[in-house]
This record gives C-alpha cells, structure tokens and sequence, in this order.
C-alpha cells in the first residue's frame, strides 16, 4: 500500500473532528490538496477558510488557540513557514499557542510547481523556535497517528507532509510516541537517520548495503524537535558512523540537528544526503529526486564513503 | 450631559504613569500611550466585563492591544484596575519584569494576547471572536486597538476581508489615529487615508469620533454594538503625546523616554490637568 502522508493527515483530521468538539481546522484556499476538504464537509461550522492570506491564517489560528480550541491551520509548507515565518514566530510559537501548522507540499517531490513551491529549508525555520515541536511524518500510518498525538500535545507544532503517495513502512499495530525515534532496523557498522519522505529511500539503502556486507541500523526520526538524543547518540556510538537523510536543505533540518548533537557528545564521521544549498526547478518528482541526489543510491553511496 | 470626572481622574492618573514608566526605564512609548489614554481607560474603567481575581476567565471581553508598543498605557491601566500593583509599574522593561517592552500573555495577568510585531492583532482578535461564537457566547465583546501606521501592515487588511467575511459583529476595533508615526506624518510616510472609506469598503460599520472624548467613545461603542452581522471600527481622532505640551504631535516622542526635568516638566503638567 501507498499513501500520501497528505491524505492520511486529512483523513485522520475528519476522524478527530467527529470525536473532539474542540478541534477546528483552518485553511486558505488549498483545503483540497491540503486535504482538510473532508473536515470542512463533515464539520462546516469548525472549519475556516480565510482565502489566500497565509498571515492572517495563522493569525486567526492563534486566536482561536487563545480561546480554548485546537486549531489546525493547513497550508503548503513554503506558504506557512515562509510567508507566515513572522506571525507563526510572534502570534503562536512566542505566546506557546496551542497551533498545529499542518503544512503539506513540502520538500522537492512537489515537482512540476517549482522552486518558488518547492520548500526546502521549513525544518530549520521552524526548529529554530523557541517552544516548538517539529514532525515530519514516513508514512500514511504514521502521519496519521502524529496527527492524533499532536493534537493531543499542548503547544505549537509543526507537522511536515508530503505530496506524493509514499510506501507504507508501519502496519496498523504501530504505536507512535512523539518523543522516541523508532528504530526500524538494527545494525553495526552505519546508523542511518532519515525523516519523511527519505525513510522508505533508507530501508533501500540499507538493502543495499547488507548486500555489501555492511550491517545499517535505520532511524526513523519523525520528530526533529525535540530530538531524541539518547537514540542518536546511542547509534552513533555503537556504529561509529553516521547518514543523515531528508527531503530538505542539508543546512540546519534533521543533519543540522543531529550533526549540532553529535559534534558535543558523539563526533562521529558523518554524511549529510539533501538538498545541497540550491533551489529545486520544475520536474517529475522522481527526476528532481535524481537529479538533486536524494536516491537510495546516494545514501548507500554516502555510507560507503564511511567505510574503512 | 452625563459627568466623566472619575474617568477623567483615571486618564490623568495613567498619563502620569506613562510619564513615570517610561523615564524608570529609560525607554518605551511615550506618544502614541498618551494618545490612547481615554479609549484604555473607557475600556477598563466602564466597557469590559472583566474579572481580576480570574484574568483568564472563559466569558470575559476581551482586548487586543495590535499596537503593541503602547504598553505604558496598558499597563497602567491594567495595574489601576487591580489586576496587579500599580508598584510594580517601575519595573517596566527591566530584565526579569513581567512586563515586557510589547505585550506577552504569559508573563503579565490581564494581557489577553501578545502581540508587538505590527499588524498581528485583528487577526487573533478574530480567532478569538470566532471561538467566542463557536461556544455561543453571544454577549461577549473582542475589542482591539490598531494604530494608524499599523494600518500600513497587509495583514490587517486580510483580517478586516476574514472579520467581515465571518460577519463577527463580536468585534469592535479602534484606530488610534494620531497622524504620526515613526518616520513622520503617516500621510507622507504612507498615507492610509481615507481610513473610513477603506473599512467601508471592506463592509465593516464605520464611525468617526473624537478619541479623547468619553461620551463620544461609550456612543460610538453603543452604536457599534448594535450593528449586527459585520464588525465595527471607530476611527477616533487623537492626539500624539496628547497631555504633554512638549510631547504633543511631536513624531520624536513616538519611541524615545523624556529626561530627569522633562519627566518632571511633564508631570507638572499632567497635575494640572
């Protein structure tokens, strides 16, 4: 099975709707790509489309935070952390608003759009604040079990979706916890840490890699604020080496974070694979993949260059 | 013609703490306070139910201050109303205080938003209206005080399409409209005028008056009140630094704390008013 981490976000959203009288959903005139369509037909009165005003979306979100709900506020990611930076930094991170900025469209994989639509740098915006929380869900499973657990986290968070369907990784029985990165396989000899879209590319990787004889543990690390450091430093130590892999800038997202982390308790040797310091372009998903290095054969090759 | 002695009273004895906040520190907003002193004060002091034993109270009215600068004025008014000591006024913007330089609902009781980034205010003042509709709180207010540089911000034009798109007759907005701002006069820096006739034409219910007025400004709330199914603004007509001879549309005074003998000066005047 395949899913967009959109589509289980929004389908979790309509879920949540019917069960908590409190939770309202915001949008500005994306709701059906964003997928929050399916909460404004079930709940008209809940849910607010402010139209194309990514400021006052998060504005209006923030006061209704103050008010007692728990906004969700949908938007593509490079409209909510880019345009709306300065009111998610004053309106809701600052006065720790109970705000989830559910931004989907994130990353390269928005393709035939471009750069202007293609964000790459929102995990480093947004993890530079001060009290918020930073998700970026792997799968349909798991973005719409984050969706429940963010809803249920007093505070602001962040919550990174994508646009193209994504292979399922966890079955049904997987239990999400905001605070604990899953290892998703063991390993010796390379600790892979990878988040969203990069996660079900890692499992390949490191396919890859046994078939080299070079044993790859695999982090899923869905939360990048706040870090679960104790896993991070666990598998650095016991593999000595370290791959990070995202669909995001390799300056300040979950290798800045890891690498901040590292460099003061575990310095181990390390590779980055992202977005290296350029804009994307328009393109298929899979050919902007490709050509910006974001493959399974790039993390095999990154780790390989670790190796003795 | 109804007798606003106490009110008055009220007003002089926020101007003086203005005066005396923003010397202490050696920084605030001096002008754009004073031009506000009797639209907080007809707020705290008549207008909002408000209870200072429960600042968080779920079926109190609510106030926004979008012109977060104008924290002296707020303050004070919040301190002389009880939700904490008029003392404590002197620790204005000194590490430490619970009261910061723009206002933080976290650290300072009867802040109900914060807000200090220019044009942020209505927005979250609309959520709030929107909340206070969803749990059918028909009778609670959402009041808001915008500057009228501010009025330069493009989000506050998006808020006022969502406030009127929403019809949340809930909520009433003033425009503290001294004519100055930072660099200058708002006509030359960016002129915003006519202000009426854009809110008119964003559908909200507009009304003019004088700002240092009270019987003019519980009118005009009365009036705007009564306007259902849109919001209301109250363009109200002040003066910068207005109490202060020296201070009085003096754009200077927009940011910048008076001396030793111009606190005094100041003062001096405001006692005789």
């Amino acid at each position: 099975m395949a899913t967009a981490t959109r589509d289980a976000y929004g389908k979790a959203l309509a879920e949540l709707g019917a069960e908590n009288q409190d939770v309202v959903v915001l949008d500005a005139d994306l709701s059906g790509s964003t997928k929050t369509a399916a909460f404004a037909k079930e709940f008209p009165q809940r849910f607010f489309n402010v139209g194309i005003a990514e400021s006052d979306l998060i504005g209006t979100a923030a006061g209704l935070a103050a008010s007692g709900k728990i906004p969700f506020a949908s938007t593509f990611a490079v409209f909510a952390a880019g345009r709306a930076y300065d009111q998610i930094r004053a309106s809701v991170a600052y006065p720790n608003l109970n705000v989830k900025i559910a931004a989907t469209h994130a990353g390269l994989t928005v393709g035939e759009d471009g750069a202007t639509h293609q964000m790459n740098e929102d995990i480093a915006l947004m993890r530079a604040l001060p009290n918020m929380t930073v998700v970026v869900p792997a799968d349909g499973v798991e973005a719409a079990a984050a969706t429940r657990a963010v809803a249920r986290h007093r505070g602001p968070v962040y919550l990174r979706l994508g646009r193209p369907a994504v292979p399922d990784i966890h079955d049904e029985s997987y239990v999400f916890d905001l605070l604990k990165a899953p290892v998703l396989r063991e390993g010796e000899d390379v600790a892979l840490f990878a988040c969203g879209y990069m996660v079900h590319v890692t499992l390949e990787a490191a396919d890859m890699l046994a078939e080299q004889g070079v044993s790859a543990a695999v982090i899923n690390v869905h939360t990048v604020k706040p870090l679960d450091t104790d896993t991070v430093c666990r598998y650095a130590r016991r593999c000595r080496r370290v791959v990070t892999a995202e669909e995001h800038s390799i300056i300040g997202g979950l290798g800045g974070a890891i690498a901040e982390v590292l460099a003061e308790e575990v310095p181990a040797p390390m590779v980055r694979i992202g977005v290296r310091d350029t804009f994307g372009e328009s393109g298929k998903p899979a050919a902007l993949l490709e050509k910006y290095g974001l493959t399974a054969k790039a993390v095999f090759a990154g780790a390989m260059k670790l190796m003795p | 013609m109804e007798d606003y002695s106490k009110l008055k009273a009220i007003a002089g004895r926020l101007r003086r703490h203005i005066i005396n906040m923003v010397a202490a520190a050696n920084s605030g907003h001096p002008g754009g306070s004073l031009s506000a002193a009797e639209i907080i004060t007809a707020l705290y002091f008549k207008l909002m139910n408000v209870d200072v034993a429960q600042p968080r109270w779920p079926e109190r009215d609510i106030f926004v201050l979008s012109k977060g600068h104008a924290t002296p004025v707020y303050y004070a008014a919040l301190a002389e109303r009880g939700f904490f000591s008029p003392e404590e006024l002197t620790s204005f913007r000194a590490v430490n205080s619970r009261l910061q330089g723009h206002p933080d609902r976290e650290k300072t009781p009867g802040v109900d938003m914060t807000t200090g980034s220019l044009g942020q205010g209505l927005s979250a003042a609309n959520g709030m209206a929107l909340g206070a509709k969803l749990d059918g709180q028909h009778q609670r207010w959402i009041y808001v005080l915008l500057g009228d540089g501010e009025l330069q911000e493009g989000q506050v034009w998006e808020a006022a399409m969502t406030a009127a798109h929403y019809a949340l007759d809930n909520v009433i907005a003033f425009v503290d409209w001294n004519g100055l701002q930072i660099d200058g006069e708002v006509s030359r820096v960016m002129n915003v005028a006519c202000i009426k006739d854009k809110f008119a034409a964003f559908n909200w219910h507009v009304q003019e008056i004088n700002g240092h007025d009270f019987g003019e400004i519980f009118a005009a709330v009365e009036r705007a009140k009564e306007a259902k199914g849109r919001p209301s603004v109250i363009i109200a007509r002040t003066i910068k630094g207005k109490g202060v001879s020296f201070m009085e549309n003096q754009a200077g005074w927009h940011g910048k704390a008076p001396g030793q003998e111009q606190a005094l000066q100041a003062l001096k005047e405001l006692e005789v008013e």
